[in-house]
């Protein structure tokens, strides 16, 4: 009997060993490296200050780091690089990791709860607030968010200051300048200059004669590529929802709702119908269409209209799309007045400095924030290299080198109204997915467009509920 | 001998026990416990009890992919079994090139999981658009795809347990058996089957729990797309936990619920098997 018991454990054991293969060595990491257990305990009790203080006297001089947890893949160099560059001058560590399109959420919920959280991350509105107000520091007495140029892009709760908004963005629909006048020379044009395209039935109407025509003039589509796969779908299933929002709540008088009524589901289906039909691609291979597959199409001049905003310069440039040719125009679904309308600007980016963070590391959190916006060096990168524009003071002497900032600064200059982004107060990320999952349904012909319908208002309700309860 | 053992016993388990308490035990309590939490992030829990699990059936995704899922292993299970008990027939009748078609059909389980599901997207995709479609076209796509896939990496690796056990069988019983009378047929009914009984419990094994908890290939090849109609069930725990602000500990309770599942059916399928292991 105690020689079977005996067995029994070893080979119990032996098992154990062969299970605990890949769990064994992540157990290891934090005692692999002894100076970060100090920061542990301190994370842990960041209110006993002076205890923690002592503690890191013996670690890096007590001058704390950065772990900033970038939201955008398409400045992730430029983030790294701007971090070296700040660590060369002032000796702070800053590591910047960037999660993968579509998994800024996933990942943050993952690190944030490790011994070396982020310190600094992002939300990405009221409704990413919601989930993380209990991990963000107040940053009413910072200087960061003195150098802030309005209230309008502070994030807050109460009376504390939880979320920075450090970039302005700009969407619509870019289009490809030389194909487009080539368009107007054509007899068969409908419109002779790109400033009668003000309504969404001039855009049909040029977004059909060019498909109708496309061999003639060299280009597969009018659109892109809608592509459904998640690099992509962000594209329609949250900033083209955005405009259907921003004319309901326009016509209530309201902010956020906790139903939508889909007053403008009719024009959103319009739009959409018109990007699938008048596209470079067959409606029913859109669900493996990437991000990359669009910004190709437009790239290599095989997509007259592309929509997405100006965040998408990067990577046009280095697909050899020269400044000249681009232009854009708001993104027009009938809605009445829409002649007056501008481009889709707000912001989803707001900076957020983990509480829970030692008070070392919320120091040089801090200050690593107040040099990307005050410095001559933060400030280039954030202007030049990543294309931002950014509501702080200082970049008022850093003029945008992104085109398609300056073609949104017209718009304004020319007194057209910007569409806010009312996308921020969408109930949660499931009722995007939902309407993106029908959204693809409908253009491949597998689901009906009711299905749209039910995903945007009941989900809306009931996702609401949900995540308010 | 037995009192050294007994002696040293602390000094030679205590490493692995250690492990296996950091590495298995403690996260398998904290995982049952935080089922029964709210939380946003694993260290901030609140205790609510039930809710959780009573949360669960009230989506619709969770019940569609254990549907899923459970097509998906029977089909699987039977067509990895068939295709490398057939294949280990074929190689261990000593043709030529034995060795070589072993090494070729064993390749494909050394490749990860993701990186599969990304070569035969490619695959898949590119002869779907013949006919002006994607694998993620509709959830029937996802699945024969996810076969394809799973036979393509797992054939290989069964075949070789069988290989294994067929040639285990000792040559005589076969002569014996011959001289009988017994015909191919009757041979591999009544001799081969029975005897490497063995091999097809474990491999039975192998493939219903791989194909049970099957996450990396369902994530890389369509994801769950369309609409979470080829979502698996650890896909569907993943999402649940990761994607949706509020649901991860319903996300957590799933996988509670999941991990009694494939006990179960672990079980229950090796007593089965067990029972038709002959000796000769």
């Amino acid at each position: 009997m105690k020689k079977k018991l005996l067995s029994a454990v070893l080979s119990a054991t032996m098992l154990a060993s062969v299970l605990t293969g890949c769990g064994g060595s992540t157990g290891e990491t934090p005692a692999a490296a002894p100076a970060e257990t100090t920061a542990a305990t301190e994370a842990a009790a960041p209110a006993e200050t002076t205890a923690a203080t002592e503690a890191t006297d013996t670690t890096a001089a007590g001058t704390g780091k950065v772990y900033y947890l970038n939201f955008k893949p398409e400045q992730a160099q430029a983030w790294e690089a701007l971090a070296a560059k700040y660590t060369e001058e002032t000796g702070v560590q800053v590591d910047v990791q960037t999660a993968a399109s579509g998994t800024y959420e996933s990942t943050l919920k993952s690190e944030i709860a490790k011994t070396e959280a982020p310190t600094l991350f992002q939300v990405n509105g009221p409704v990413g607030l919601a989930t993380w107000n209990d991990y963000c520091y107040d940053l009413s007495d910072s200087a960061v968010y003195k150098e802030l140029k309005s209230d309008d892009f502070a994030l807050k709760d109460g009376d504390a200051v939880k979320g920075l908004a450090y970039v302005v963005e700009t969407y619509g629909i870019i289009y490809n300048k030389d194909i487009l006048n080539d368009y107007f020379t054509k007899d068969y044009a409908v419109v002779k200059s790109v400033d009668e395209i003000n309504s969404f039935d001039q855009l049909k109407a040029v977004a059909d004669s060019i498909q109708e025509n496309k061999d003639d003039l060299g280009v597969k589509g009018a659109f892109t590529s809608a592509g459904m796969d998640s690099s992509s779908d962000w594209r329609f299933k949250t900033h083209l929802a955005n405009l259907p929002i921003y004319y309901e709540y326009k016509a209530d008088g309201i902010g956020s709702t906790d139903a939508i009524k889909g007053t403008y589901l009719e024009n959103y289906k319009n739009i959409w119908d018109l990007y699938i039909t008048d596209a470079t691609c067959e409606a029913s291979l859109l669900s493996s269409k990437t991000g990359e597959d669009a910004t190709a199409d437009f790239a290599l001049g095989d997509a007259v209209f592309y929509q997405n905003g100006t965040w998408a310069y990067g990577d046009l440039s280095a697909n050899g799309m020269s400044d000249e040719s681009l232009g854009m125009l708001p993104i027009y679904i009938g809605a009445e007045g829409e002649e007056n309308q501008g481009l889709c600007t707000g912001s989803e980016n707001y900076w957020c400095v983990n509480k829970n963070a030692s008070a070392e590391d919320i120091q040089a959190t801090l200050d690593f924030m107040y040099w990307c916006v005050t410095s001559e060096a933060g400030c280039s990168a954030l202007s030049g290299e990543m294309g931002f524009v950014c509501p702080f003071n200082a970049f008022d002497s850093y003029p945008a080198t992104n085109p398609l900032i300056n073609i949104a600064n017209e718009y304004v200059s020319a007194g057209k109204t910007s569409v806010s982004w009312t996308f921020t107060t969408m109930p949660s990320e499931e009722w995007k997915n939902g309407v993106g999952s029908a959204l693809l349904e409908y253009a491949q012909g597998t689901g009906e467009w009711s299905a749209v319908e039910t995903a945007f208002v009941d989900g809306w309700a009931t996702e609401y509920a949900a995540a308010n309860n | 001998m037995e009192k050294a053992i007994k002696k040293y016993f602390p000094i030679f388990a205590l490493p692995t026990l250690l492990a296996f308490t950091i590495g298995f035990i403690l996260p398998f309590v904290l995982g049952v416990y935080l089922s029964f939490c709210e939380f946003s992030t694993v260290t901030d829990a609140k205790f609510v009890g039930l809710k959780n699990y009573i949360r669960i059936w009230g989506d619709s995704t969770f019940i569609h992919s254990l549907w899923f899922t459970a097509l998906f292993t029977i089909v699987s299970v039977l067509a990895i079994n068939i295709l490398a008990f057939a294949v280990a027939m074929l190689l261990t009748k000593g043709i030529k090139g034995t060795n070589i078609f072993r090494t070729v059909f064993f390749m494909p389980n050394l490749i990860g999981g993701i990186i599969l599901g990304y070569i035969w997207q490619l695959i898949l995709n590119g002869v779907l658009a013949t006919i002006g479609r994607t694998l993620t076209y509709s959830s029937s796509y996802g699945f024969w795809g996810l076969i394809i896939l799973m036979c393509w990496q797992q054939v290989g690796y069964m075949m070789i347990i069988y290989i294994a056990g067929i040639q285990n069988i000792p040559g005589d019983l076969i002569e014996a058996a011959k001289i009988d009378g017994a015909n191919n047929r009757q041979l591999l009914r009544h001799v081969t089957l029975p005897m490497v009984m063995p091999s097809i419990t474990i491999c039975s094994f192998l493939t219903l729990t791989n194909s049970f908890k099957l996450f990396d290939q369902n994530l890389a090849l369509t994801a769950g797309e369309p609409s979470n109609k080829s979502e698996m069930l650890a896909l569907n725990i993943y999402n649940t936990f990761y994607g949706r602000t509020g649901w991860e500990g319903v996300g957590q309770a799933k996988a509670v619920v999941f991990f009694i599942l494939v006990a179960i059916i672990a079980i229950v399928q090796l007593r089965a098997t067990r029972q038709k292991e002959v000796q000769a």
